[in-house]
Formats: C-alpha cells, sequence, structure tokens
C-alpha cells in the first residue's frame, strides 16, 4: 500500500464515477437506474479506500500520514500537498461513510435528471474529501470552493417549489463567505511567502498580534456565513427547506462541521495570538447560539412547522459544542470537540434521512401534518428513538461522549463557560422530546398516518449503519479518540510553545 | 469473572430477546427468556452477596475501555463491594417479582414483549449504576434509569396524561443531572481522576482546598457534593424536583412498584452513600441533605394523609420514606440509610403490587372513596396489604421498625441542631406514616363497598402468577429487618462493610446509638407515636366515621394546603413559569428578526394561542416549562457575563 497516493485516490476516486455515469447511454430508465448503481457503488468504494486510511493509520506518528507532495505552481512556491492527521482522518471518513447513505436517501425521490444529480452528488463528494485531506492553503481553498458548485446546482433544480431563490441566497451568502478566506489566504502568503499549510502553522505565530487578529476575523467571517452561525444563519432555513433530502444531509452532516474543522486547522495553530484573545467571543457566541437556537427549536415545535428546519436547527446550536470544547484547548476538550463534530455529523445524516422518510410518506415535513406515526412504524419510531437520544447527549451514545468531554474541558477553563453550556442537558431533552411526543406518540386529529408504511429494505439500510456507529461510538469510543491523542497533544503544545513564545500565558495540562 | 458477569448482564440479554425477537418467539418466549434471565442474575447476586458481604472478598472486575482522554479515564468496570452487593440483591429480588408479577397483571396488553424489553432494559441499567466503578459509568447508569423511566411511564403511550408525566419526569430529572454533571466535571477539577479508587483515597488531601466557582471561592469538596447532591434530589424526589414522582403514577403499576418505589428512586440515596468519603469531610453538604431529607419526609406524609388515589397515596410514601433514608446520609448514618433502603424496597414494593392487584380487581378503579368492603373478596391481597403497611409504620417485628428506628435513632444520636430537626420532623412522619398506611387499608377493605355493583360484581382474587411474587415479597417486608440487623447496624456490622461507607469516628451515630447513647423515651417513640397513628386511623376511619369530615372542617386552611400538595405545581407555575414564558416569549420576538421571518407572525400567534390552550387543559402545569423557565435566566446570564468578561 506504501507509495500509493491513497489520499488523491480517495479524493478522485468519486470523479472517476461521475464521469462513467456521463458517459451511459439509453433510454432514461436504463440510464437513471445505472446512474444510481455507479453512484452507491462508487461511494462505497471510496467508502472502503478510506477505511484502508484507517486501518493504516499510526496514532503515534507525529506530523502528518499519507503525505503526498507534488510541484503545481513551482514559480510561486505552491504545491499540491495532501496529507491527514489524527483529526482531519475522521472528517474524511465521516464524508465517505454518509455519502453512500445520502445516495439511498435520495434513491427514489430524485425521478428526473438523475444522472446529473448522481454525477453532482459524486463532484460534491470528491470536493468534499480533497478539502479535509488538503495541506496546502490554496488548494485547499479550491476544494472549499468547489463544494459550493454541485451543492448550488442540486439546490437549484432539484430542490422544492422555491428552490430559485433559496440556491441564490444559499451561493450570494457562500460566496461572500469565500471572499474572506481569499483575503486572508492572500495575507497569509503575502507575509510569509508559502501556502503549505504546515509552513504556515509552523511560522504563523511569528506574525504581529495584530496581523493575527484580523487574520483570525477574517477566517471566522469566512465560515460564520458558510456553516453558518447565529445571527447570519438566515440562508440556512431557506436552503435547509427547499434542497433535496440526500443533500441537505449532507449540507447539515458535513459542510456544516467545516467550520470547526477550520477552526482547528488554521486559526488555532496558525494565530494562537489571536486565538488566546478572542477566544471569550467563541465562547460567548457558541453559548449564546446554543441557548437561543435551543429557544428557536423549541418555538418551532410549539408552533408545529417544518421538522427540516427543526433538525437544522437543533444541529446548529450542538455545534456550538465542538467550537467551545476546541477553545479551551484542553485534552479532554479538544478531543471532545472532535466526537462532536463526527457525532452530529451522523446525527445530523440520520435526523435528516428520517425526515426524508417521514415527507416521502406524508408528503410534507410540517409537524402540524404528521402525528401518532408509532402505531404504524414500529422501526421507524425505534430508530428515530436512538437518533433523538444520540443528540440530547444519552450515555451509551455518541452524543455524550461528546458532550461530556467538552464539557470537562470547558469546566477547566472556566465554570461560568461550563455552566452555561451544560443548559445544553436540560435544553436539549425539552426540545427533543417534545417533537418526539408529537410526531412519534400523539394521536392528534390534526394529521392521520395511519396509512404510513413502516420502513423498507433500503431505508433500513440507512439507518442501520447510522445507529449502530452511533452506539459504537457511544460504547467503545476509544478506536476514535485514541487515534486523536497524538494529535491533539501537538496542537496543544505548539499552541502552548507559541504563546510561551509570545511571553503570553500558559494553560495547565490534565 | 463469570458470577460478576452473570448477575448484570443477563437482564440486557433478556431486554434484547424481547425487544427483537418477539416474532420469532411468541409473547410466551418473551416472558419465560426475560424472566430467566432476571432470575439468573438474582441467583448470581445472591451468591456475590455471600462471597462479598460474608466472606469479605471485595473485588472490581474491568471490562474494556470507555473514555480515555488524557487523565480522563473511565473504563466500563464492575465494583462489587457491600454496598454494591446489599443493591444488587434489592434490584435483582424486586425485579424478579416484578418480572412474574407483570406476566399477570399485563395480560391482556397487546404490548407485553415491549414492556418486557423495557423492564428487563432497567434492571440492566440500574445494575450498571450500583456497580459503577467511576462516576461516568454512575452517569451512564443513572441517564439509563431516567430514560427506562421515562419509556415506562410514557408505556401507554395513547393517554395524553402519561406523555405529560413522562416528559416532566425526564426533564425534572434533568434538571437535577445538570447539577450531577458539574459535580462530576468539578470532581474532576479537583482530583484529575473520576475513578472512585483514586478520588476517595486523596478526598483528604484535598478536603480543605478550594475552588473559583462562578465568581465565588468555594471550598472544593463542598461545592462538588452540593452540586452532586442536586441530581440526587430531583432522582430521589427530595422536596423542590419532586412532583415528577407523583404524575410518574400513570404508568403501569408494576414501574411504580420496581422504579418509583424500590430501585431507581433510591437511587440518590445510594449515590450519597457511595460518596460518603466525600460527604464525610463536607459537614456544610452533610447538614443540607439531612435538612432536605427531614422536609421531604415531613411534607409528604402531610400530603399523603389527604389523598384519595391509591398509587398516589403510596408514590407519597415512597417520596416521604426516601426523606428518612436521606437525612440518614446527612447524620452519617448510611448504613442505617442503606438498611432502610432495603427494607423499604421490599415492604414497598408489596404495597404498590398489592395495591395493582386491588386495582386490578376493581377494573382500573384507583380511588379509594369508591373501594371499601374488600378484605373478603380478595382476602390474599388484604393480608399482602396489611403486612406492608404494618412494615411502612414500622410495627414492632416488620422489616420497617427495625431500620426506621436505627435512622431515627441515629439522627437523635448525632446530637447536631439539623440531627435534632430531623430527629423530630422524623418522629411526627413516623405517626402520620401510621395514620395514612392504615387509612389506605381501611378505606379500601372494610366500611361499606362505595363502587357500583358492576364494579363489585366483577372483584376477583389476582391469579397465582401474581399472588406469588406478593407473597415473596411479604417474606421480604416482614423478615428481612430482623434477619439483617446484625448486619447493617448492629454489632455485626464492622464485618459486614468492609469499608464500603465510610464514617469518620466523630460522626459515627450508630456507634453511639449502640453504646447507648439515646434514652430510653427517645428510642421507644417511635413505636409508641407509629401506634397512636394507627389508633387514630382506626377511631377515625372504623369507629367514628365522621371524624375526618369534622377534622377537615376545623381545620380547613391546613387541610387545604396538604391537600392541594402545599400549593407547589401552582406557585411554580405562578411565580416562575408564567412570568419567565412571558418574558421569554418577548425576547424570542425581540431578539431575532431573520428567525420571526421564518417562522412568521402568523406562526407567533398561532403559538400563542397554542399556549392558551394548553393551560386550561393541562391540569399538571406547564410540565415542560420548568426549563424553559432556565433558559430565560440562562440568556440573561450570558449577556452579563459577556459584559463581565
Amino acid at each position: 500500500m506504501a507509495g500509493w497516493p491513497i489520499l488523491s485516490l480517495t479524493t478522485f476516486l468519486p470523479l472517476v464515477g461521475a464521469a462513467s455515469i456521463l458517459v451511459i447511454r439509453g433510454e432514461a430508465e436504463v440510464v437513471a437506474r445505472n446512474a444510481r448503481n455507479i453512484a452507491l457503488w462508487t461511494s462505497l468504494a471510496t467508502f472502503v479506500l478510506s477505511l484502508l486510511l484507517w486501518a493504516g493509520f499510526d496514532p503515534a506518528a507525529v506530523g502528518y500520514q499519507f503525505e503526498e507532495r507534488a510541484p503545481w505552481l513551482p514559480a510561486f512556491n505552491i504545491n499540491y500537498h495532501m496529507g491527514i492527521d489524527g483529526i482531519s482522518l475522521f472528517f474524511v471518513l465521516l464524508s465517505t461513510f454518509v455519502t453512500p447513505l445520502c445516495i439511498l436517501a435520495s434513491w427514489e425521490r430524485v425521478q428526473h435528471r438523475v444522472r446529473e444529480y448522481m454525477v453532482a452528488f459524486l463532484v460534491f463528494e470528491a470536493a468534499m474529501t480533497g478539502m479535509f485531506c488538503a495541506l496546502d492553503f490554496l488548494v485547499f481553498y479550491l476544494f472549499y470552493e468547489a463544494v459550493l458548485l454541485p451543492m448550488f446546482i442540486i439546490i437549484g433544480v432539484w430542490g422544492g417549489a422555491r428552490r430559485v431563490p433559496a440556491s441564490l441566497q444559499f451561493f450570494l451568502y457562500t460566496m461572500l463567505g469565500s471572499l474572506f478566506m481569499l483575503i486572508a489566504l492572500m495575507v497569509l502568503y503575502l507575509n510569509l511567502g508559502t501556502t503549505d499549510i504546515p509552513t504556515l502553522i509552523d511560522q504563523g505565530h511569528t506574525l504581529s498580534r495584530t496581523t493575527q487578529i484580523w487574520l483570525w476575523l477574517a477566517l471566522l467571517a469566512s465560515f460564520v456565513i458558510k456553516v453558518p452561525v447565529w445571527p447570519v444563519h438566515t440562508w440556512l432555513p431557506e436552503a435547509y427547506s427547499e434542497a433535496p433530502i440526500g443533500a441537505a444531509a449532507l449540507l447539515g452532516g458535513v459542510l456544516l462541521k467545516v467550520g470547526g474543522y477550520i477552526f482547528l486547522r488554521f486559526s488555532i495553530p496558525m494565530l494562537p495570538a489571536a486565538t488566546d484573545i478572542l477566544a471569550p467571543l467563541v465562547y460567548a457566541l457558541a453559548v449564546f447560539a446554543l441557548i437561543y437556537i435551543s429557544f428557536v427549536v423549541f418555538m418551532i415545535t410549539q408552533a408545529h412547522g417544518s421538522l427540516r428546519k427543526w433538525v437544522a436547527y437543533a444541529t446548529l446550536a450542538h455545534m456550538g459544542f465542538g467550537y467551545i470544547g476546541m477553545f479551551t484547548l484542553t485534552t479532554q476538550g479538544l478531543q471532545g470537540a472532535v466526537i462532536v463534530l463526527v457525532s452530529y455529523g451522523l446525527i445530523a445524516v440520520a435526523l435528516f434521512c428520517a425526515v426524508g422518510m417521514l415527507e416521502e410518506r406524508a408528503k410534507t415535513s410540517e409537524i402540524a401534518k404528521i402525528s401518532g406515526v408509532v402505531r404504524t412504524m414500529p422501526i421507524f419510531a425505534f430508530s428515530t428513538m436512538v437518533f433523538i437520544l444520540a443528540s440530547v447527549g444519552m450515555p451509551g451514545t455518541s452524543g455524550f461522549v461528546g458532550e461530556f468531554l467538552v464539557l470537562v474541558g470547558a469546566f477547566l477553563a472556566s465554570t461560568w463557560l461550563a455552566v452555561f453550556a451544560a443548559t445544553i442537558i436540560v435544553l436539549g431533552c425539552i426540545y427533543a422530546l417534545w417533537m418526539y411526543r408529537l410526531v412519534i406518540f400523539e394521536k392528534a386529529e390534526r394529521a392521520d398516518c395511519s396509512g404510513f408504511k413502516d420502513l423498507n429494505l433500503r431505508e433500513v439500510a440507512i439507518v442501520v449503519p447510522l445507529m449502530l456507529v452511533i452506539l459504537w461510538i457511544g460504547i467503545y469510543p476509544d478506536s476514535f479518540i485514541h487515534e486523536t491523542t497524538t494529535t491533539v497533544a501537538n496542537l496543544i503544545n505548539h499552541y502552548q510553545t507559541a504563546l510561551a513564545d509570545a511571553g503570553s500565558i500558559t494553560v495547565t495540562l490534565h | 469473572m463469570g458470577m460478576e458477569l452473570a448477575a448484570v448482564f443477563p437482564p440486557l440479554l433478556g431486554s434484547i430477546i424481547a425487544g427483537f425477537f418477539g416474532r420469532w418467539i411468541g409473547v410466551m418466549g418473551v416472558l419465560v427468556a426475560s424472566c430467566i434471565c432476571v432470575v439468573i442474575a438474582g441467583v448470581a447476586s445472591i451468591w456475590l452477596f455471600y462471597d462479598v458481604a460474608l466472606l469479605g472478598h471485595v473485588r472490581t472486575v474491568v471490562l474494556f475501555t470507555w473514555i480515555n482522554s488524557g487523565t480522563f479515564s473511565a473504563p466500563w468496570a464492575l465494583r462489587f463491594d457491600t454496598l454494591t452487593v446489599v443493591m444488587l440483591i434489592v434490584v435483582t429480588f424486586v425485579s424478579s417479582a416484578v418480572h412474574i408479577y407483570t406476566i399477570g397483571y399485563m395480560e391482556k396488553d397487546p404490548h407485553r414483549p415491549r414492556f418486557q424489553s423495557y423492564i428487563s432494559l432497567f434492571t440492566f441499567a440500574m445494575l450498571m449504576l450500583v456497580t459503577s466503578d467511576n462516576f461516568a459509568q454512575l452517569y451512564f447508569g443513572w441517564e439509563g434509569v431516567g430514560l427506562l423511566s421515562y419509556l415506562l411511564i410514557n408505556f401507554w403511550y395513547d393517554k395524553a396524561s402519561a406523555n405529560d408525566a413522562a416528559i416532566k419526569a425526564f426533564i425534572q430529572n434533568r434538571i437535577g443531572d445538570f447539577g450531577f454533571a458539574l459535580g462530576i466535571f468539578g470532581v474532576f477539577y479537583l482530583f484529575h481522576a473520576i475513578d472512585f479508587g483514586t478520588v476517595f483515597a486523596a478526598a483528604p488531601t484535598v478536603a480543605a482546598q478550594s475552588m473559583h466557582f462562578l465568581g465565588y471561592e468555594i471550598n472544593g469538596l463542598t461545592l462538588c457534593c452540593l452540586l452532586l447532591f442536586m441530581g440526587a434530589v430531583a432522582k430521589s424526589a427530595q422536596v423542590g424536583l419532586h412532583s415528577w414522582l407523583i404524575d410518574a403514577m400513570e404508568g403501569p403499576t408494576p414501574i411504580s412498584a420496581l422504579i418509583h418505589a424500590a430501585t431507581m428512586v433510591t437511587a440518590g440515596v445510594f449515590m450519597v452513600a457511595r460518596l460518603s468519603p466525600l460527604f464525610e469531610l463536607s459537614p456544610t453538604a452533610s447538614a443540607v441533605v439531612t435538612v432536605f431529607g427531614a422536609t421531604t419526609a415531613f411534607v409528604a406524609a402531610t400530603i399523603g394523609m389527604t389523598q384519595f388515589d391509591i398509587k398516589r397515596i403510596i408514590a407519597y410514601s415512597t417520596m416521604s420514606q426516601l426523606g428518612y433514608m436521606m437525612f440518614a446520609c446527612g447524620v452519617s448514618a448510611y448504613n442505617a440509610a442503606i438498611f432502610h433502603l432495603m427494607t423499604h424496597g421490599f415492604f414497598k414494593a408489596l404495597l404498590f403490587l398489592a395495591a395493582g392487584s386491588v386495582i386490578h380487581a376493581m377494573s382500573g378503579e384507583q380511588d379509594i372513596r369508591r373501594m371499601g368492603g374488600l378484605w373478603k373478596l380478595i382476602p390474599t391481597t388484604y393480608i399482602m396489604l396489611w403486612i406492608g403497611s404494618l412494615a411502612l409504620a414500622g410495627i414492632p417485628l416488620f422489616a420497617g421498625y427495625f431500620s426506621k428506628d436505627s435512622v431515627l435513632a441515629a439522627a437523635y444520636a448525632a446530637g447536631t441542631p439539623v440531627g435534632a430537626y430531623a430527629y423530630w420532623l422524623g418522629i411526627v412522619t413516623a405517626a402520620l406514616t401510621a395514620f395514612y398506611s392504615m387509612r389506605l387499608l381501611f378505606l379500601t377493605f372494610h366500611g361499606k363497598p362505595r363502587a357500583d355493583h358492576h364494579v363489585m360484581d366483577h372483584v376477583h382474587e389476582s391469579p397465582l402468577v401474581m399472588l406469588l411474587p406478593l407473597a415473596f415479597l411479604a417474606v421480604g417486608a416482614a423478615c428481612s429487618g430482623a434477619l439483617a440487623y446484625s448486619w447493617f447496624v448492629g454489632d455485626g456490622r464492622v464485618g459486614f462493610w468492609h469499608d464500603a461507607v465510610l464514617i469518620l469516628p466523630n460522626h459515627d451515630s450508630i456507634a453511639a446509638v449502640n453504646n447507648g447513647a439515646l434514652p430510653a423515651w427517645a428510642e421507644n417513640l417511635p413505636t409508641v407515636v407509629a401506634a397512636a397513628g394507627i389508633f387514630m386511623a382506626f377511631l377515625c376511619y372504623i369507629v367514628w366515621t365522621g371524624l375526618p369530615a369534622f377534622f377537615c372542617r376545623t381545620f380547613k386552611p391546613i387541610h387545604n394546603l396538604f391537600f392541594n400538595h402545599w400549593y407547589y405545581d401552582i406557585l411554580v407555575n405562578r411565580f416562575i413559569v408564567f412570568p419567565l414564558l412571558g418574558l421569554a416569549r418577548r425576547v424570542w420576538k425581540a431578539g431575532d428578526g431573520t428567525a420571526i421571518e421564518y417562522l412568521g407572525p402568523k406562526t407567533l400567534v398561532a403559538a400563542t394561542q397554542y399556549f392558551g390552550q394548553r393551560a386550561v387543559r393541562l391540569q399538571s402545569g406547564y410540565v415542560f416549562h420548568y426549563a424553559f423557565a432556565m433558559v430565560i435566566g440562562v440568556v440573561l446570564l450570558v449577556t452579563w457575563f459577556t459584559l463581565y468578561r
């Protein structure tokens, strides 16, 4: 296996699948069937490839693994540089794992232009994976932008009734975000003469404090819009309501996590002085978002609103947890943050797929039109219960491990932070159980769901893997936490050394 | 290692079989499989009790890594010391009885496999809780039993009241868990470890250490103990976070016996006893525990005296007895607390199951005003209820006599002001307890039948499969006190406990009692007042049935206070929930234009109307709004926090 450019293979294999879908010829029905199958099998093959990454990953090794480097713009000292560490490994795995499930979720929902849809989907996967493997800022930026196009097309073409404004809004907002990142990229290049991420991490702390703060804010602005973070989340409800369900799941499951990834990959290691100063800003934003959005989700539930928005907002509220964890710069906080991001990726995908299944039956995602489905869909009720419990952090599920570790880190950093963040223990379960009651238990007059059929084999094939992985992380999280140990220790070490050089404070390690 | 696993994991297996394989093995297969699994755990527990408590082979079995991050290391591990094996006996015995009883009680229910699966899974979670070797696993069991309690209260999900009660139980418990979790973080902050061994060993060295918490400088151990105790307040239904337990009576009666009497609600007491090495070092926390416990015991008994729903009376009595256990922990009589926990497990499960048998006989009727004259029709159940009631009242020779007297004696012997507070409230409560248990008995079984003849015609004794578990528990309720007295609090206690709980020599109230620190009057007073209570009930409900009405008229304000649950729900709603809810809506409205834009003003109006309708409909108040109230507080605090930084 050594010597194989396995990261590039994982990244570009979906493009091979996309190309082969494009050359299919024949009757519409045959094309659609083949396109679906090719997309599914390609994404499964990609997932298997990424498992090889996990198998070959050495948790004790310092630095990046599976590195690939090729000159790209030698005149400007810019290279094609790929590589992963213990943190990006799981983002790659998350993308490759959920893509086949999202393709399955779109299996019957997408009926026209299936070929194009699947091509867009695979391109999206390639861009996502590449983004997490990139070790050159410019390469990262290109993938980061490449994610945008297929999603724009998917929402615009296969979306719901208001798809065109939704996709435009999505596109404009995220373009605006990218602009900030481009500026940050250019400033870094002009100051340090390279876009190589490891080099930038090494030298970033030599920048003046003011420069660091501006760069930090630019990076924040870029993903605050793209992820999004409250209060610039206006595009989100629209996009999530209009996107086809598989795309919404990928958007919520993977794309939302990019913000956390940027923090971990760029802001914290490259700009330690700024991180040190601005951490309270992140805490305040995250805690406020956590509580405020819990509020909004509760109001959506009360008003019998859309389940898609419900899931989108609920995921958003939990993202704050990831940010809190990483900025505590403690072992527990950082490792917890990685688990939180991965875990909520899975939960978001699971919940979006579950909403999709209800939509296929009820033709709407409004709580007002769905009630009491446990009577006809016990398997669905059971699996959704598992996902809901994971989202409220029930021990034994993935949600607990991440949340608990983040809170431990938060407590070490500041008891204020821990107390505010821990309110999610109560808040999360209020809206989640209330929604579950309305949709699953309560047999209300507002909606008759007695004709619904329980999950079919394809749908079971979506929920079972998700359930198993969620329980796996919950019961034996060491398979995941262990891989991140060295990377996290390095990150903390690097951060503290950099701060010490700048004559700043140090944090005691636990 | 086989026995240790056999004591914990068979119920999990039983749950999986019942939950997933019912389709293939049929209802009978499910029932048999789940009963066998839990009985296996019971047998293994007996062996472990013998080996650990009597022979002194204390041990910990490490299974595999769970959470391991830096020094935050929590493996899956099973700890077996005397405290654990006593709990194992209580849990597996009561659970076995309930599993078997259910075969008869739920006979006509179409969802029996689901029910069996839930109670087996509950048993597993409870076993994980009592065998935990670190705080994280304790939290796992803690949350696990809470979840199963939610699912089981909501078992009959067609009832809206069951939905409400289930969510209320979960949320009130989560408010407690909020503190509990923070307590765990605090422990990690102080000790850099969360396994019991390390923490307990290091406790004396950090006893004087203070820490910053929300801008205050507080003794670290006291803070942790108080935060952890917040979890116990919710889980063990102490005043303040107790109302869920009463509403939880919406669930099937076997659940009330298993979860809301014998096992889950005692988890808070267990936790305080388990953490005795921490609580012992914090007199402040112990005093708080004592005051909470004594107040709970008294308040619950006063309400129990005036209620008419047979299950709710027993629920209040449970709450009251939990108060006894809690203040016993507060005066460092952990072993007496666990003793009372054990005897209470037997007689309270017996009372609930016997009450279930009455309800079964009365075609679902739960109001004791519509019962009466049943004793000739269901004599076995009648005798069972007598045994349970005498044990609860603390009549000599029955189990409750030994344990309750130990608790009260310890409170007196503690010699502290809070100890005296607990003792005197405990004495009054003992009289009230005897009174309301007999009141229930007399109203249910004696006098003229007050039910209509359709119901009376159908009154029948329960089948043998329900009566046998009753008989089994009755033996426990009658004998377990006399049998175990010496082990728990008597002369054999040192050889029995093997340091499973830590009691500092200068706090050892039980030793003081055994050394004769108690005057004769203080020792006999509980029995005297219990007898007085029984006599009073006899006067009121057999001899002179006009008396209760006369008392109610004469002491109308007091009766109203008790009858209306001390106005708890009303006060909480009026002074906390409603104002904050109004504020919440305003903050939400003003807070974020975009969210409103998307949800739309129309939706807001609809939501407001919806709130209004619910206000009328929900008799139990705005259950889910408790925490909503917290939200607002938190939002304000965040604002302040950002300014403060």
